[in-house]
């Protein structure tokens, strides 16, 4: 919080007088104002349409939403969360199936592979974690081709499982760097001292580590969860367009066959957003300490 | 839908009390071992999973990726060696190029305006009340949280075009009415590469927050005393900014520059959901979708990663540098 004590020395200071210091904050609060409406005008204009009723959203502007307030429908919800090539409701349910399993089965896995990096010595110990360390930056779309072509083979595509899996091999790399370096900044003497009274790694990992890293595991699941729920390429490519398609897909979707509906469009797109906006909004604090944690992600 | 409710459900539980079955057998086959042997291979086992999951999804694919760019594919299958004729193809395709000049241009303008903007906000809501710099912060950030297909769709909107004379519904077409202005289809305007322009305003748009998190960080964790000592000398406010703070939050600006140019380089939803690469906005991740799912040809495909693959290299070796240099200081 530097930027409170920051205050009174900036008040005080000579250079900027009073008078010059109040003249340039009217300033940047102008340009921050700016930005910010330039920054919510667009979601705000997309929520409006979808709660307009279908001759208005598509034949004027939604600013006219203020001249006649009262006419709100929830209609197009209805609409979109039932009907079309892939109804809403259901790609809302796929995409829960396909991104809770494809949060937590990395997390346990690359929990493990951390503790490995952080407190056991073993050779090649370096050259294993610069592997991922590179790999942070490696484009998904190198896995597609010859994936999607074996996945093909086998009958998998389509499959949730593959998709978990996808997910947990992407992020696997992430999830690592990230949890590894936080589990480094843990004192070392605690795995020590539980060494030396008798304690396996096994338990150790269990009932020390595991617990004392809640925070960074918080900080990778949720960014790992908004990352695999707006995902669009992973699933095109594994799930498609079938029964399992998520919401992501049911918009591109959308987009292409009812894209001048815009009741529908804008509907669908707030759905797809709702959930990730609650968890935006009630996790702010752990999704930013994760992203500031690992900031390079391919 | 219950069914698949039931089914993720289901599927978590498996999940987790797979993978702890999994590891406590890893273990226990460890422990069956001699003492020696047991701490000895221990540590392998125990990162086998995530390097199982590692191998089939990114570091046999991309072997095989490279592979794959030297064989002819069609429809959908790869059939024999044709040494160098993917390459050949795409690169006396006029399409390809167009691709290749709108991903350099993506990477020259993207990533240092979301750089700088992002900068410049840090900057900016530093100086206001608390409960001022947070409300602007989450409104900034907030387009981290919506997927890039949603962010199309917003922009879709700001962007949306009626004849001229009918009610504009996008607010850009609407803000030129209302100037007297004719109403411009506006992802069509290839003109200098306008409508790439305009999907890149999605994307930055999309990213500012994330930049701005970071060094918004960075900026406060500079020590104050070093500010102190440039007010005492007589430094302006933009001295102190871009001579004291700046070069000490340095670290974090080519971290994020790093991040964003990875995302950039890689883009593909923006571009598929707003044009599909139409009216030439394609970019190489469109392009190699396009290749691999509405030519079928897993050949030419791969011969676009692997060009991704190079273009992503230098930064790869920059990223390990870095990190044995932070590691050494650790």
């Amino acid at each position: 919080m530097t930027a409170v004590a920051n205050k009174p020395s900036r008040a005080k200071s000579p250079s900027t007088g009073s008078v010059g210091s109040r003249k340039g904050l009217w300033l940047i609060e102008t340009v921050v104002v700016i930005l910010c409406l330039l920054w919510i005008v667009p979601t705000v204009g997309l929520f409006i349409t979808s709660l307009r009723p279908q001759g208005e959203s598509n034949s004027n502007g939604w600013w006219n939403f203020f001249a006649n307030p009262t006419q709100i429908t929830i209609d197009n919800y209805t609409e979109v969360l039932t009907t079309g090539a892939i109804p809403f409701g259901n790609a809302f349910v796929n995409s829960i199936a396909v991104a809770v399993p494809g949060t937590i089965i990395p997390i346990l896995i690359a929990a493990f592979a951390a503790y490995v990096f952080t407190f056991m010595e073993f050779k090649g110990r370096d050259l294993l974690f610069i592997i991922i360390v590179g790999l942070l930056v490696v484009p998904n779309q190198v896995s597609f081709v010859p994936l999607s072509i074996i996945f093909q083979q086998l009958g998998l595509n389509g499959q949730f499982a593959t998709v978990w899996l996808a997910h947990a091999g992407f992020g696997m790399p992430l999830a690592v760097y990230l949890l590894r370096n936080y589990m480094a900044t843990l004192p070392k003497s605690v795995v020590e001292s539980a060494s030396i009274d008798g304690a396996s790694h096994w338990k150790t990992f269990w009932t020390l580590i595991l617990p004392m890293s809640t925070p960074a595991l918080a900080s990778f699941a949720i960014f790992q969860f908004l990352w695999v729920w707006n995902d669009l390429l992973v699933a095109l490519i594994f799930l498609g367009q079938g029964d399992n398609a998520v919401l992501t897909i049911a918009m591109t979707q959308q987009l292409g066959t009812r894209g001048e509906n815009w009741h529908l469009v804008t509907a669908g797109a707030f759905i797809s957003m709702l959930l990730p906006l609650i968890v935006f909004f009630s996790l702010q604090r752990f999704f930013v300490r994760g992203l500031t944690a690992g900031s390079v992600k391919g | 839908m219950v069914e698949k409710l039931g089914l993720a459900a289901g599927a978590v539980v498996v999940g987790i009390v797979g993978a702890i079955i999994l590891f406590w057998l890893l273990n226990k086959a460890c422990e069956l071992l001699p003492r020696k042997w047991e701490s000895r291979i221990k540590p392998y086992v125990w990162l086998l999973p995530a390097f199982a999951v590692i191998g089939v999804f990114l570091i046999y694919p991309a072997v095989e990726t490279v592979i794959s760019s030297f064989r002819r594919g069609k429809r959908g299958k790869l059939y024999e060696f044709v040494m160098f004729d993917n390459y050949e193809r795409l690169f006396t395709d006029p399409n390809f190029l167009n691709t290749l000049l709108n991903n350099v241009l993506w990477i020259f303008v993207a990533p240092a305006l979301i750089v700088g903007l992002g900068l410049a906000v840090a900057a900016l809501v530093d100086k206001l009340k608390p409960w001022a710099e947070k409300t602007a912060k989450s409104i900034i950030f907030l387009p981290m949280a919506i997927s890039m297909v949603g962010a199309a769709t917003i922009w879709n909107l700001v962007y949306a075009w009626k004849p001229e004379g009918a009610d504009q519904i996008g607010l850009l077409n609407q803000i030129i009415v209302m100037f007297g202005g004719a109403p411009q289809t506006w992802l069509q305007i290839d003109t200098f590469r306008f409508n790439t322009f305009l999907l890149m305003v999605v994307y930055i748009w999309t990213q500012v927050g994330y930049a701005m998190v970071l060094l918004s960080a960075a900026i406060k964790g500079v020590p104050e005393d070093t500010v102190e000592a440039g007010r005492i000398d007589g430094a302006s406010e933009r001295g102190i900014f871009f001579r004291i703070i700046l070069p000490q939050a340095w670290p974090t600006v080519i971290t994020v520059f790093i991040t964003v140019l990875i995302g950039v380089m890689k883009l593909f939803d923006i571009v598929y959901a707003m044009t599909n690469g139409n009216y030439t906005t394609n970019v190489l991740g469109n392009y190699f979708y396009n290749a691999l799912f509405r030519q079928g040809d897993p050949g030419l495909a791969s011969a676009v990663v692997v060009i991704l693959i190079i273009a992503v290299v230098p930064v790869l070796v920059y990223q390990v540098r870095q990190f044995r240099i932070q590691e050494e200081n650790r």
